[in-house]
């Protein structure tokens, strides 16, 4: 610690350089936290720990429905706590381009999704309006909705009376608080009974059911028993935990993890190329004052400590001003898109942990070889300048 | 005095150049062919031409010496072209794929406001009035060349985990066939009316397990057998094909969920349009097959393309601070030869000219490597997504010319940057400062 001086005068001894270097380093970090971000909102697919809760969808595609008819049943099988049942909508905002996910849902369901919070006077005005819907705080303020307005939705599915104009009156905004599941904020929920009423097409169906488990242990067992419930029926059902099933859907539209994986080992390849370069170069420069150094009495194990920790500084010091500025860029992305994309608001603390050792590997990657060769200069030698 | 007539230069360097790389980016190739060939001419006739080139060849020569900081350059470029390329290459291949799925002489009806195959319902009653509005072609039977369908989602294990993805299948009507000429059976043969046997098609085949000609396979509770394999070169290999006759019983349908029919001549299509528009019984809205599939890839085009250049943006600064390390770093390291340049006489243009020269080879080279490596591992490379039905389309990377060509630009571009200002820097070394340095 006490040579961090020493350190930090080495560092900016050729300002130019350093600068640039730190440049390339912010750019390549500014990307990690993007892109792994994305990544890691991407594959938390609703992993809410200790949820415990699965889902029952039609085992013969996700577009067919079930009947209301297991939401009885269901409750019966041991090892089962709560249960409550969603419909999917598909109505679109004025504009298809203003895709946000919108579906009915059954009594119960906001019990079973308890990081939803609703203010409990929201929520009773809610449960009291058949034709009340709540919307998360995301989309409420991408659409400036507020509380007491009414929401045309156009059915692109379920007609009613003829017509596809459906209107909701919002009754509530919800928030979720981590910042992981804010995906979750970008939904219209509104109630299945006005659903099934009000719809031309389906009745007494339902798109899915979510249940919610004693302990997380029982939870091949009850699948089993769930799906044997309707086994040779024409309603077969598959029942999964939640996360394989939003897992299996975030997988159907592309390995989001391979894309990422493969753009930052190309940039983080040429960034080790890059800082390895600079650091050889600060080496080369510098022999005659690390021979001096050691002529003072540095040790060689020393020497080779200040150069690396000089890389490890270097590449540290740009990574987080990278890191801290991802999530900064993130939001005038999706402010400057007007919501057409869509990214998470802040960095996952997945991503930092894995952002700051991965600076820590490619300082010491970058300044392993240009601090073996100062360790082993020869005094003689380098003050010579042979 | 001086320092502020050099500030002042610099900052008119950068609004040039900020410009410059504007309109470079949007210069069609007789442009950037006429920026050559200008340049080609000053060099090779021009007496200040001939001293910047006699200048590059010494920098050119003495790269080989320089060759691991030079690599910098051409590997940061080459990262950045690559990635750009393929990212783009992904969204034009799923345009393409769209793009080239139906065609202005058919058209697609589904139920009014429906968007998609998967949220539509054409009941069976609607049928005969739609096959007699104005506007459809006739077959040679003389009867309207029209095919309800019906699409379901299905569930089918991917080859390469197992898991399952959405594929749609379709049911289709008799002169379905007629209505796509370019959907060719490849393997086996066509699935017989009324039977429960289906023909795949070969994006599908490739991308999902146990489609094989002769295998059964469960689907909506029924065991199907696939009798044949079909090529379309668009998304409905993407597709199963069965009789909707029997596809609709089998997930308890009694609609049907689209009719594609044959437009009559070019005026067709405004005949159908007026015709259905003048039915108060039919609330259904008609296309073309080819705007319809191609509104599909409007959007993900869109986030792919800004997506990819964002993120190629983002690496192309990252390349300019890189290249502009390894230029100034040659520049200092040859700061004693440059000065000598000088001193015999070299002016400053050509010494620019000499060390942006340098760069912009180094650059070139560093995106024909990207492009290459594009071009090699992506081409073809076949992927799915979830489409619009819900269900899978698979497509392939399409790294087009024009792609590997906007590539180049880039890297040509962030060579400009990366070596104008190590390029000023020689030309204005101070010519005895810099003789006397050690």
């Amino acid at each position: 610690m006490k040579y961090l001086h020493l350190i930090w005068a080495a560092l900016f001894r050729s300002k130019t350089r350093t600068f640039l270097t730190l440049l390339s380093v912010v750019a390549a970090f500014l990307l990690f936290g993007m892109l792994d971000s994305v990544r890691v909102a991407f594959n938390s697919g609703g992993n809410v720990t200790g949820a415990n809760r699965m889902v029952v969808a039609s085992r013969l595609s996700i577009t067919q429905m079930l009947p209301y008819s297991l939401d009885a049943q269901i409750p019966t099988i041991p090892g089962v706590k709560q249960t409550a049942f969603a419909a999917w909508f598909g109505g679109i905002y004025r504009d298809p381009k203003n895709f946000f996910a919108n579906f009915s849902v059954g009594p119960g369901y906001l019990d079973l999704y308890p990081e939803f919070v609703l203010p409990a006077a929201q929520r009773k005005a809610w449960e009291a309006d058949r034709t009340g819907a709540i919307v998360g705080e995301t989309l409420a303020r991408k659409f400036g909705w507020k509380v007491g307005d009414t929401i045309p939705l156009q059915a692109t599915i379920f007609p009613t009376k003829g017509s596809n104009d459906w209107t909701f009156r919002l009754d509530g905004i919800y928030k979720v608080n981590d910042e992981k599941q804010k995906g979750q904020e970008q939904v219209l929920l509104f109630h299945w009974n006005y659903f099934d009423e009000a719809n031309d097409y389906v009745k007494g169906r339902v798109g899915w059911y979510i249940i919610k488990l004693d302990n997380a242990n029982s939870s091949d067992r009850v699948s089993k028993a769930i799906d044997a419930l309707s086994a040779n029926s024409d309603h077969e059902t598959k029942t999964q935990s939640e996360q394989a099933f939003n897992q299996a859907f975030a997988k159907q539209i592309g390995n989001i993890g391979l894309i990422v994986t493969a753009i930052m080992a190309a940039v983080f390849f040429t960034l080790l190329l890059l800082t390895g370069n600079t650091m050889a170069q600060a080496v080369r420069e510098r022999i005659p004052e690390l021979a001096v150094l050691k002529t003072i009495g540095f040790s060689n194990r020393s020497v080779l400590w200040l150069l690396l920790t000089e890389a490890i500084v270097l590449v540290v010091l740009g990574g987080l001003i990278g890191l801290g500025l991802a999530p900064l860029l993130m939001k005038a992305a999706v402010a400057g898109s007007g919501g057409f994309i869509q990214l998470p608001s802040g960095l996952p603390s997945e991503t930092i942990i894995v952002g700051v050792a991965l600076m820590l590997v490619f300082g010491v990657l970058a300044g392993l070889l240009p601090a073996l060769r100062g360790m082993r200069l020869n005094i003689v030698d380098a003050l010579a300048g042979r | 005095m001086n320092r502020i007539y050099r500030w002042l230069g610099n900052v008119g360097v950068i609004l040039a150049l900020a410009a410059g790389l504007v309109a470079w980016i949007f210069l069609p190739w007789q442009g950037v062919l006429a920026v050559a060939v200008a340049l080609l001419l000053w060099l090779l006739l021009t007496r200040g031409g001939r001293l910047a080139l006699a200048a590059g060849r010494i920098g050119i020569a003495g790269l080989p010496q320089r060759w691991g900081a030079s690599s910098v350059i051409v590997i940061g470029i080459a990262g950045v072209v690559g990635v750009l390329v393929a990212m783009l290459a992904m969204g034009e291949g799923f345009k393409a794929t769209l793009d080239s799925t139906g065609s202005d002489d058919t058209a697609i009806v589904l139920r009014g406001g429906s968007q998609a195959e998967t949220n539509s319902v054409i009941t069976r009653d609607q049928l005969p009035l739609i096959a007699s509005l104005d506007g459809i072609a006739k077959g040679t039977d003389g009867k309207p060349l029209s095919s309800p369908e019906l699409s379901q989602v299905v569930n089918l294990p991917s080859r390469s985990d197992g898991t399952d993805a959405n594929v749609q299948f379709r049911g289709v009507g008799p002169d379905a066939w007629a209505l796509r000429p370019g959907l060719k059976i490849v393997e086996g043969r066509r699935f017989g009316a009324g039977l429960r046997e289906l023909v795949a098609g070969r994006g599908v085949q490739k991308q999902f397990r146990g489609l094989q000609v002769g295998r059964q396979l469960k689907l909506g509770n029924q065991m199907w057998t696939v009798v044949g394999i079909f090529a379309a070169s668009d998304s409905h290999d993407s597709e199963l094909w069965a009789d909707a006759d029997v596809l609709g019983p089998a997930y308890q349908r009694q609609s049907f969920q689209s009719v594609t029919v044959k437009l009559d001549g070019k005026t067709g299509f405004q005949r159908l349009k007026a015709a259905l528009a003048a039915d108060p019984r039919l609330k259904l809205d008609v296309q073309t097959t080819h705007d319809y599939y191609a509104k599909q890839s409007e959007q993900l085009t869109k986030i792919i393309n800004v997506l990819g250049t964002v993120i190629g943006a983002i690496m192309a600064i990252g390349a300019v601070f890189g290249a502009l390390n390894t230029m100034y770093a040659a520049v200092a390291g040859r700061a004693r030869e440059i000065a000598t340049m000088r001193a015999l006489g070299f002016r400053g243009l050509p010494v620019v000219v000499a060390v942006m020269l340098e760069t912009m080879l180094l650059a070139l080279l560093g995106g024909l490597l990207g492009a290459a490596i594009a071009w090699i591992v992506f081409n073809g490379y076949t992927v799915s997504t979830l489409g619009n039905n819900f269900s899978q389309v698979v497509f392939q990377f399409k790294v087009s010319p024009a792609l590997l060509w906007s590539g180049l630009k880039w890297a040509l571009g962030i060579g400009l940057v990366g070596g104008l200002f190590p390029a000023l820097r020689a030309a204005r070394l101070p010519v005895t400062e810099a003789l006397r340095a050690a």
